[in-house]
């Protein structure tokens, strides 16, 4: 019952919003000592699988510089005045297309997002630009929440139509677990029933996006007084 | 044999690293006791990039105790990028136009591409990629090929690439390495048996004899896990031989594949809602330069709580059909 002190530190750490690192170290300590191993193997052990972990670093790195210096030139502001001139588009619009193509990707197991290389540089400026329109710039509080869901799109999208057609990750390992156990299921099988899913998340994230949408229309329509004293 | 191996990339990468720590502490004398500690963090990661696995684990163990330390005495917080003058930026976004957009979708092509193609490149006793290792020599190929792309484009050098990619490393901060060392307290999690304990807990509180309170507790107890360890893949064996099995499937006679199905997706719904899932909440709020490190999790709390119903609903009815 000791190795349950971790949790509690977890839940108190993020509470309490201590710095998030120190709060998983110090959960793997205690739930390490409370379980009675060493401090030298708890060491190793977080060494070792901090080591075999590293891919998880690894995309955002390697694309940082090529992404950067797209920036310095312009990257943004270009991705921002392509999508500027399309009539129906709307911030919560595009978000939901890349949604919908990202998780079409995914189901024949495709990754071809991620928050360095889609959402920072492409999405979330093209949602801001056509939000802002011909106005006035947003307020902060409109444009981060703007850029969150953004974020929540590329998420949203990669989630929640895994392996569906062609099985590459989540769904081998639940058949890797399944079968462990003894109890043998249909790699095709486990996919399909991912289907409602899917479709749930792409209406669930239509309803997100017309919520937003409709905050940035009323930001429009407040006269043009509040929203210069309102803005940064 | 193999022609190339993912630790090129790693290696790479480290230099990168490294580089950037080299720049930190340039300017350190200047910024005083948070630039040196961020000098000295970038430079241990770097290490455990280039020869972490050289190393023996405790060791590296030791270093990433230091990063910590690091960060939290070091009081390093994330540096908002600034990436010159909107005028500039404005004036060659028009001259370049769309030339600025090939190579960042030149980088994910190469990947899927890549992705694809290395595999296949082998003959007799060789080939050109670990298969397992695929993945990621597609990316790192995709970032190579877009690196030089960019550079061509904006005709730069290396030089200007380093200080961007650093500027965006720096808005990033510590929370690049919350992802391996929440695997680190995965394992540690695992080794101790703390998911059984917390299966067994759930089992022993709710009445599993109803079918449906078996499901509540399954597709539960995979969003609860979820939420304390960041990770869906890891509270699925936990929860599915924890409860999954023993209840919904021996029990009620439970269709395995509609109960797994939905259950890993109700893992997910936990995903979007804890900042324990850095990767995926934390890093993109860095990296959009959000003031409210939570904001993304603000915005994804209510799709993710209405879908788990959803899948808890949909388990409900297919899972028990036949």
């Amino acid at each position: 019952m000791m190795a349950l002190v971790g949790i509690l530190v977890v839940v108190v750490g993020l509470v309490l919003r201590w710095n998030t690192l120190g709060v998983i170290l110090l959960a793997a300590l205690a739930t390490g000592l409370g379980a009675g191993f060493s401090v030298r193997e708890i060491l190793a052990l977080v060494g070792s699988l901090f080591v075999e972990n590293r891919f998880m670093s690894l995309p955002v790195v390697l694309l940082l510089p090529a992404i950067g210096l797209l920036e310095k030139f312009g990257l943004q502001e270009r991705a921002a005045g392509l999508i500027g001139g399309l009539s129906h588009a709307t911030a919560g619009r595009v978000m939901w297309v890349y949604q919908a193509i990202r998780q079409l990707a995914s189901t024949v197991g495709l990754t071809i997002g991620g928050h360095a290389a889609m959402v920072r540089p492409l999405i979330a400026p093209m949602a801001e630009a056509l939000a802002k329109g011909d106005g006035p710039p947003l307020p902060t509080a409109l444009s981060s929440r703007i850029r969150a869901h953004a974020a929540a799109s590329e998420n949203w999208g990669n989630f929640f139509a895994d392996d569906i057609i062609v099985a590459i990750g989540p769904v081998l390992l639940m058949k890797g677990v399944l079968d462990a156990a003894g109890v043998p299921v249909g790699v095709v099988e486990l996919g399909l029933w991912g289907v409602p899913t899917a479709i749930m998340a792409l209406v669930l994230g239509a309803w997100r996006y017309r919520l937003l949408d409709r905050d940035v229309v009323k930001w429009r329509q407040t006269p043009k007084e509040e929203q210069t004293r309102g803005a940064p | 044999m193999t022609l190339v191996s993912s630790e090129l990339f790693y290696g790479a990468a480290g230099v990168g690293l490294i580089a950037v720590a080299v720049q930190c502490a340039r300017r350190a004398p200047r910024s005083g006791r948070r630039g040196w500690a961020t000098a000295g963090f970038y430079g241990l990661l770097g290490l455990t990039f280039c020869v972490g696995p050289r190393l023996p684990s405790e060791w590296v163990g030791g270093m990433v105790v230091a990063m910590v330390v690091l960060v939290v005495a070091g009081r390093m917080t994330p540096e908002p990028s600034k990436s010159g003058d909107e005028a500039m930026r404005r004036a060659s976004a028009s001259r370049l136009g769309n030339r600025l957009l090939l190579p960042a979708v030149l980088i994910p092509t190469v990947v899927v591409v890549g992705g694809l193609l290395l595999p296949r490149i082998k003959g007799d006793g060789w080939s050109l990629v670990d298969t397992k290792q695929s993945t990621q020599i597609a990316l790192g190929a995709g970032c190579a090929v877009g690196l030089l792309a960019a550079m061509r484009v904006t005709r730069s050098g290396y030089r200007v690439a380093v200080e961007e990619g650093g500027r965006l490393l720096l808005a990033i901060g510590w929370a690049l390495i919350l992802p391996p060392l929440l695997a680190g307290l995965g394992g540690v999690f695992a080794r101790a048996g703390v998911g059984d304990l917390v299966a067994q807990g759930i089992g022993a509180t709710l009445p599993m004899q109803l079918p449906w309170a078996a499901v509540v507790a399954y597709a539960g107890g995979m969003a609860l896990f979820t939420l304390l360890m960041g990770n869906a893949f890891a509270a699925f064996p936990v929860m599915t031989l924890g409860i999954g099995l023993p209840f919904i499937v021996r029990m009620h006679g439970g269709d395995p594949a509609v109960m797994s199905a939905f259950g890993m997706l109700s893992g997910y719904c936990g995903t979007l809602m804890t900042p324990m899932a850095a990767n995926f909440n934390l890093v993109p709020a860095l990296l959009l330069e959000l003031e409210d490190r939570r904001a993304v999790i603000k915005a994804q709390v209510p799709f993710a709580l209405a879908l788990w119903v959803f899948n808890v609903l949909a388990m409900g009815f297919f899972v028990y059909r036949k």
